[in-house]
């Protein structure tokens, strides 16, 4: 019986994996980037994710909104964590709607950290109006929606290409190789030298892309390195519970004649 | 149940148990006779009772938290996984849970069906665990709708729209179901309200399910009946509580392992895009544990004929302990029924793989055969197999494997010491 449970579990492994390329074979795989935030124990890199933030700002923004976001988590622990005077000076920087005041009249204000990220278009049907049809997808968990994830996102934003001959592109369609279809809507927006980095770093499209993507999975994820580190305490927790859970089986079921 | 009368040893004890004799339960419990030749395969009635309880934990603070509304769902479950304190760990548990429950209640049906614990005695615990299995899907299914992204929209909008099948009355009954002419914020209401109320309805059922294992008592490896109490049994509390709870943290190991270092790695990316009923996904698949069953459906061009096969797939298995002629319990000592049990593990297997796949070419090929096979096991392999089948000697009892007249010793040992 042992043996049969062993070949079933060999099985449905080899299922299991030979399931993955199937489902993918429409698209090329996308880059694979050896990300920071990776594996058990990965963390963000703490100034990708600022320069990402700075590239969000002054590139994606215009079009994408990430409304799940507050100012304030840019200050988060596990986050770019800014100081709390550069979050506040962030959040200023924005012009926010609020009201009614007791006048019943809306009003603008200065970017509190308590706001969300302020949106760049009013509503969906205006974001989809100002971009030829096509809606910029709001970015808060962009990274987890699409299958590859921060991979998938780096791979379209350093995979435009000239469209290869015999492919024709209406007016306002890029081509790209790893969007699945190879057309998009949205243009390349990164060009070497686009932002200027405050720490210096420099601005190529390829920077520009792993930094925005970091932030991207971050504003995702952003409890990902607290799981990660309770993660590993509690299973190295369960781990020697289990071991004791286990000497003490042996030793209560030693007086039986049966085995456990 | 041959047990000795309790007498709590307090005056106010004895008082209290004269007025409810939750003691005398409680010593029931305890002592209840259990074979001392289970195995781990029975440590799974624990583990599916932790993961119950797990999810209404859980699911009652998301659901202090959760919005049910069309328009703020998607939010307030992003709501949950950044604002509410560890909300990303309970709503990572939740979802999890709900994978980890059906791994469990799968190896728990396959185990009664591998050692026949469906059979006489105890048909009932068999159907009243079935009725716990179709709430855990339908409570599973409701509960995936719930954050309103895409998957849970379209994954409503196909099963809802199963209904539809229904001759004459199909259209009037998905209206009903819906609450709205379409999937929309009604439908979204009842699902929650629902999925709220099928989990208790779950452990009501749980109690019987348990309370129906208690007359008979447990089935075991050999699957023959046993004296309880006797040298072939234990009590028990301590010898299968530390042995359940030696189980159940293996499986908590796992369990961690998904939830904090690949939490989505069991859902589906575009149900993090929040429900648009304009733009239709490339692929509308449901979780992993209902594929099979949607293999079968889709392996049949007629709808009506799609839908009846699908819920024939589950009806049949309440008709199993009839169905199944053989004398003898466990396929330990069913050599060629044995064969057929794990040609059909293999077979659901196959199903759960296509139904994640394109209803064309060679997927739907395997579909239909994987479902004419599905169906030829239970009505004429079970039935055919029990009677022609020659069984090996089934020893007299477990403390003593040595049989009389000519037992195979080496297979006896392997039950004895094994299993």
């Amino acid at each position: 019986m042992i043996k049969f449970n062993t070949k079933l579990l060999f099985l449905s492994f080899l299922l299991l994996i030979s399931l993955r390329p199937l489902q993918s074979a429409e698209m090329i795989d996308p880059i694979k980037v050896d990300w920071s935030f990776k594996g058990l124990t990965g963390t963000f890199d703490r100034a990708s994710l600022q320069r990402g933030f700075q590239v969000y700002k002054e590139v994606c923004a215009s079009c994408h909104s990430m409304q799940y976001l507050s100012y304030r988590n840019l200050g988060e622990p596990g986050g770019p964590e800014f100081s709390e005077q550069e979050v506040k000076f962030i959040a200023a920087s924005f012009e926010i709607e609020d009201g009614p005041d007791s006048q019943g009249e809306m009003f603008t204000r200065p970017g509190k950290p308590s706001d969300k990220f302020k949106s760049p278009y009013p509503n969906t049907q205006a974001a989809i109006a100002a971009n030829g049809g096509a809606y910029p997808p709001d970015m808060s968990v962009l990274v987890k929606a699409r299958k590859g994830g921060a991979n998938y996102i780096y791979s379209v934003l350093v995979g435009y290409e000239d469209p290869p001959p015999g492919v024709t592109l209406d007016d306002g369609v890029y081509y790209n190789k790893y969007m699945a279809g190879n057309k998009i809507k949205m243009p390349n927006n990164l060009m070497d030298g686009l932002v200027e980095y405050a720490d210096g770093t420099e601005s190529t499209v390829d920077q520009m892309a792993k930094d925005v993507t970091t932030f991207l999975a971050w504003a995702a994820e952003p409890e990902l390195e607290e799981r990660h580190r309770t993660g590993v305490k509690v299973i190295i927790y369960l781990i020697l519970l289990t071991t004791l859970v286990y000497l003490s089986m042996k030793k209560i079921w030693s007086r039986v004649d049966t085995e456990v | 149940m041959s047990e000795h009368e309790y007498v709590p040893k307090s005056k106010a004890g004895k008082w209290f148990n004269d007025r409810l004799p939750l003691l005398t339960l409680g010593a029931h419990l305890t002592d209840y006779p259990t074979p001392k030749n289970l195995n781990y395969w029975w440590t799974f009635g624990g583990i599916l009772t932790f993961c119950l309880i797990t999810q209404i934990v859980t699911g009652i603070v998301l659901a202090m938290h959760y919005v049910a509304h069309a328009d703020l769902a998607f939010a307030s479950v992003e709501h949950i996984m950044r604002d509410v304190n560890y909300g990303w760990l309970i709503r990572y548990i939740h979802s999890n849970g709900a994978s980890m429950f059906f791994l469990a209640v799968y190896i728990h049906i396959f185990r009664s069906l591998f050692y026949g614990s469906y059979k006489s005695p105890r048909e009932v615990i068999w159907i009243i665990g079935l009725m716990i299995y179709l709430l855990m899907m339908a409570a599973a299914f409701m509960g995936y709708v719930l954050p309103w992204g895409q998957m849970s929209f379209w994954g409503a909008t196909v099963i809802t729209n199963l209904f539809s099948a229904i001759p004459l009355v199909g259209d009037s009954i998905t209206t009903w179901l819906w609450g709205a002419y379409s999937v929309d914020n009604p439908t979204l209401n009842r699902f929650f309200s629902l999925h709220y109320l099928i989990p208790f309805l779950i452990l009501g059922l749980v109690v019987l399910h348990i309370w129906a294992l208690h007359v008979p008592g447990n089935n075991n490896p050999v699957g023959i009946d046993i004296k309880k109490p006797s040298k072939d049994t234990v009590p028990f509390h301590p010898y299968i509580t530390i042995k359940d709870a030696f189980a159940l943290l293996v499986f908590m190991i796992i369990f961690a392992g998904f939830v904090f270092f690949t939490p989505n790695v069991l859902g589906h990316s575009d149900n993090y895009i929040p429900a648009n009923p304009l733009v239709t996904p490339a692929h509308i698949v449901p979780e992993w544990y209902l594929l099979p069953f949607y293999a079968i459906l889709r392996s049949v061009p007629d709808k009506l004929g799609g839908v009846i096969l699908m819920f024939g797939a589950i009806f049949i298995l309440f008709v199993l302990p009839w169905l199944d002629t053989s004398k003898v319990r466990s396929a330990v000592f069913r050599p060629i029924y044995r064969q057929f049990y794990w040609i059909f593990v293999i077979d659901v297997l196959m199903l759960g793989y296509v139904g994640a796949m394109p209803a064309e070419g060679i997927y739907l090929v395997l579909a239909r055969v994987g479902t004419i096979y599905y169906f030829a096991h239970f009505i004429i392999v079970m039935p055919v197999v029990g009677l022609l089948e020659k069984t090996d000697p089934v020893p007299m009892s477990i403390s003593e494997p040595v049989l009389s007249g000519g037992a195979e010793p080496s297979l006896a040992r392997k039950v004895n010491d094994k299993v």
